[in-house]
């Protein structure tokens, strides 16, 4: 029988626990297990093997869903009997979440509906608010490892619009577009046959009122960005596309009018219906990352706290003010800037430096906001309100309002000022020259020449090729923003790093050893002392360290921020601080140290390192032929050897930036010329990200973590960077490719206009052949390409496996974040 | 050949019918998800057989 946890998957190690033939891993998986069971759910495990997650300690975590404002900004439906609620769950991952979500119904009778949102990651719940509570709902999703994940962001508005513009667009104009199609067959074939011809007139006015909604509804888009655009004295690509709508609409109609011949109805319909679906297209998002997280998104919506005569009440965290006692419990969040007054503190402030290492605070000593508390419960004096914190603070830059896509200049933008006024010269010339010739015509020319060189093919290359390219590199988990983020990237020529979480990988570190050769014994009992202690930096020691026999220690006692004495036979051990161990600490210490003694004499110390993703040398390698590099780093300079022997020479380190510092040198860069890729990872790069040409976050786990930024690269494929930049490169010149093609097209369309020989039939033909031709190439050489980048088997599905079984600590992963 | 104005009538109507209820679909949200409703789907019938089969043993029982 494997020993593989049957609700979740994980390694279950020594302490297997057996229940109906079924190994689990702890308790908790058992339980749910249990409660599944219990109500006829175990279809669970059918649809997907271990597709459960452990529950966790939630205990008084959601004390403030009972307040009633708090219910009010939740719910985006409430009556006396019925609320609606959609929560967000980051564990939604495969169809058996979807299975028992959607049968919440039979854990619980009062909810009377819950509908997955797979793509968002969200259920929207249904419930009987008379006999069961928000409250309840959200500990029973808790309860079968499910925990819904509630920030400050949920708190600011109850209902999202969603914007259906583009589809309803998009459905009138294919509408359009097939009737009139269909209305001018008649004419496309020239059928004289009597009865047809005497019903041409009412044809041409159906097509005419077919082809009202599609002008002035479905096309309105590119008049207002055309006139925006002359405004800002910019001849954007809507410019011709809006001359060209514009003038189809009038000629046909002026044609219709005096019985000139049938129009250009169908082309016109046809324009805008493909013109709408390349906008579509290049619209790949993905709902369940969000690009735009600011500290909300990790912020709790309420916190704890102690008021003069000692209870405990829940309390919104913008309604703290200084001075108040806060209660932060084991896994939560600290929301303000505070003095700790009671318990001892263990922060993790991964959230905000990327640093996983936890830091030790003792009564007295200010606690910064972001970080999470990770032992036991612990009191503060609130010294700021939340927007004051150092760290919110970040948030009032102005870089956080500014949209990058403006004052960007796009390719096609760019293209399009050559392309109208040649254009415009185009017309001009023939006409003029018409009306020395042949007057009756120069009309009829004018108008043909700006109907057939409207630019669809050009307006469709960069949609298409984006929009394919933000599918491939979704697919290799690269996920962009947008499609100008792509552009962008093919500019850049300075790369600057964050390091921490960034070049090293959270999770994992290394220490060496510096001091006399430890005896065997004393190995030991050295690896079996660790093993009994829940320290962070024990914990990573012990996976470090080889494997030895396990023993029983004589004594063992923990002594909290100081370190571990054990004893075994003749060995007394003492782990620990310098102090600890009675050692003399030696002039300033850069790195984490352990140091060791042995029965009162001192051995020697682990010195902890960071380990540097796989891959980090090779990449900057790669990079460094074409960009400047940077690592720009918030910690100290303990790593800057280190990071010296790993990377080429002309990299520049710089360290001890704070957030507003990295966002400035980026700034004075800029300002210089330089188009600057930043990638980093923590809240406290979020202001570097928001002011860089491209932020690309770093991420362990796509679907949580990640503050604002224009791409979030999953971090196992950190070593692809340069294959990344590279593609968007080549993407960039695929476009100009397909102006090439679409050029020709024009050529042969002016041609026909020029020479005063346009028939509708060419355009309806000429118009939707290109456009498609366009569609065609774009697509496939934009696949060829991302069959291009190669797909290696990722380190992280490695240490995803070996994570369990070596520290416990980490089966949570990262994403849970406490409310 | 009044005929075609019965026929023109008849494929407006019917275009225009399969149009308002586009717009109706999209208007109730069934363009936002296309994602689980193809999941949903299949797992519909697991469900009804794993709902019989615990309910007849504990009917025995």
């Amino acid at each position: 029988m494997d020993n593989t946890c049957f609700h979740c998957g994980d390694y279950c190690g020594n302490n297997i626990i057996n229940f109906q033939d079924k190994s689990f891993c702890c308790n908790g998986c058992k339980t749910v297990f249990e409660i599944f069971n219990e109500n006829d759910l175990t279809c669970y495990y059918d649809l997907q093997n271990s597709p459960g997650a452990i529950p966790k300690e939630i205990e008084g975590k959601y004390d403030f869903l009972s307040q009633e404002n708090i219910i009010e900004k939740l719910t985006e439906f409430r009556s006396e009997i019925t609320e609606i609620t959609t929560l967000y769950i980051p564990h939604i991952h495969c169809s058996s979440c979807i299975w028992i979500l959607e049968n919440l119904n039979k854990l619980n009778p009062n909810i009377s509906d819950s509908q997955v949102n797979f793509g968002k990651k969200t259920v929207r719940v249904t419930y009987n608010s008379a006999n069961t509570s928000l409250k309840a709902v959200v500990l029973l999703l808790s309860a079968i490892g499910y925990e819904p994940y509630i920030s400050l962001n949920d708190f600011k508005s109850g209902k999202k619009d969603i914007n259906r513009t583009l589809i309803y667009k998009l459905g009138v104009a294919g509408f359009g577009f097939g009737n009139i199609m269909f209305l001018s067959f008649p004419e496309y074939f020239e059928v004289n046959e009597f009865w047809l011809e005497q019903y041409t007139p009412l044809f041409r006015w159906l097509m005419f009122a077919l082809s009202l909604p599609v002008v002035f509804y479905a096309a309105q888009d590119y008049f207002i960005s055309a006139v925006k655009g002359l405004k800002a004295k910019i001849l954007n690509i809507d410019v011709p596309i809006a001359l060209g709508i514009s003038v189809l609409f009038i000629r046909s109609t002026i044609e219709i009018i005096f019985d000139l011949g049938s129009g250009f109805f169908d082309s016109l319909a046809g324009l805008v219906f493909f013109l709408l679906i390349g906008k579509f297209f290049q619209q790949k998002t993905y709902e369940f990352l969000s690009f735009e997280r600011d500290y909300k998104s990790y912020f709790p919506i309420a916190v704890t706290k102690i008021d003069r005569e000692g209870n405990e009440n829940s309390i919104q965290v913008y309604d703290i003010e200084k001075g108040d006692r806060i209660l932060i419990r084991n896994e939560e969040l600290i929301p303000i800037d505070g003095l700790l007054i009671n318990g001892s503190a263990k922060i993790d402030y991964s959230f905000v430096t990327g640093e996983s290492q936890t830091v030790s605070k003792q009564c007295g000593d200010t606690l910064f906001a972001g970080g999470k508390q990770t032992s036991g419960v612990i009191e503060l004096e609130a010294l700021k309100s939340v927007e004051q914190s150092y760290l919110t603070q970040l948030w009032s830059n102005d870089v956080f309002n500014k949209n990058k896509e403006e004052g960007f200049t796009t390719l096609t933008n760019a293209i399009s000022k050559h392309f109208t006024i040649t254009l415009l010269a185009i017309a001009f010339i023939a006409t003029t020259f018409w009306l020395f010739t042949d007057a009756s015509k120069a009309m009829n020319v004018f108008t043909a020449v700006l109907i057939i060189a409207c630019p669809c093919a050009i307006a469709l290359s960069a949609p298409f090729t984006f929009g394919n390219m933000l599918r491939i590199f979704g697919k290799l988990k690269f996920y962009v923003k947008n499609a100008s983020v792509i552009e962008q990237l093919a500019q850049i020529n300075t790369v600057i790093f964050d390091k921490t979480g960034t070049l090293t990988s959270n999770k994992s570190s290394y220490a060496e050893y510096d001091g006399h050769v430890l005896s065997d014994t004393e190995s030991v009992v050295l690896k079996n002392s660790l093993r009994g202690s829940n320290h962070p930096l024990s914990r990573t020691l012990y996976n470090i360290l080889e494997e030895h026999n396990i023993i029983t220690l004589d004594t063992f006692e923990e002594h909290i921020g100081k370190g571990i004495e054990a004893k075994h036979d003749a060995i007394n051990l003492k782990i620990g601080s310098a102090s600890f161990v009675g050692k003399v600490e030696e002039g300033s210490v850069l790195n984490t140290t352990v140091h060791v003694s042995s029965n009162h004499i001192y051995k020697g110390k682990f010195t902890f390192y960071n380990r540097y993703r796989k891959g980090v040398s090779k990449l900057f390698n790669q990079l460094k032929h074409q960009f400047d590099l940077v690592i720009l780093s918030g910690d100290n300079e303990g790593e800057r050897d280190n990071l010296k022997k790993l990377l080429p020479t002309k990299t520049k380190l710089i360290f001890n930036q704070k957030p507003e510092d990295k966002l400035e040198f980026i700034k004075r860069h800029q300002s210089k010329g330089a188009k600057i890729l930043m990638i980093g990872d923590g809240l406290n790069d979020a202001g570097a990200l928001a002011q860089s040409n491209v932020g690309i976050a770093i991420s362990e786990d796509v679907n949580v973590f990640s503050p604002a930024c224009d791409a979030i690269l999953d971090a196992s494929k950190f070593d692809q960077l340069y294959q990344f930049i590279r593609a968007s490169k080549s993407a960039v010149k695929i476009i100009k490719w397909s102006f090439v093609l679409s050029f020709i097209y024009n050529v042969i369309g002016l041609y026909f206009a020029v020479t005063g020989q346009l028939e509708p039939v060419v355009a309806a033909i000429l118009m939707p052949l290109s456009s498609i031709s366009i569609v065609v190439f774009t697509t496939l050489a934009t696949t060829i390409l991302g069959r291009r980048i190669p797909s290696q088997p990722t380190q992280r599905e490695e240490s995803k496996r070996e994570s369990p079984i070596l520290n416990p600590s980490l089966r949570e992963g990262p994403q849970k974040v406490p409310i | 050949m009044g005929v075609i104005y019965i026929l023109l009538t008849v494929s407006v109507i019917i275009g225009v019918a399969f149009f308002i209820v586009f717009l109706m679909a999209v208007k109730s949200g069934q363009y936002d998800d296309s994602y689980t409703p193809s999941v949903r789907m299949l797992f519909e019938d697991e469900i009804v057989k794993e709902q019989t089969k615990p309910s007849t043993d504990t009917k025995t029982d």
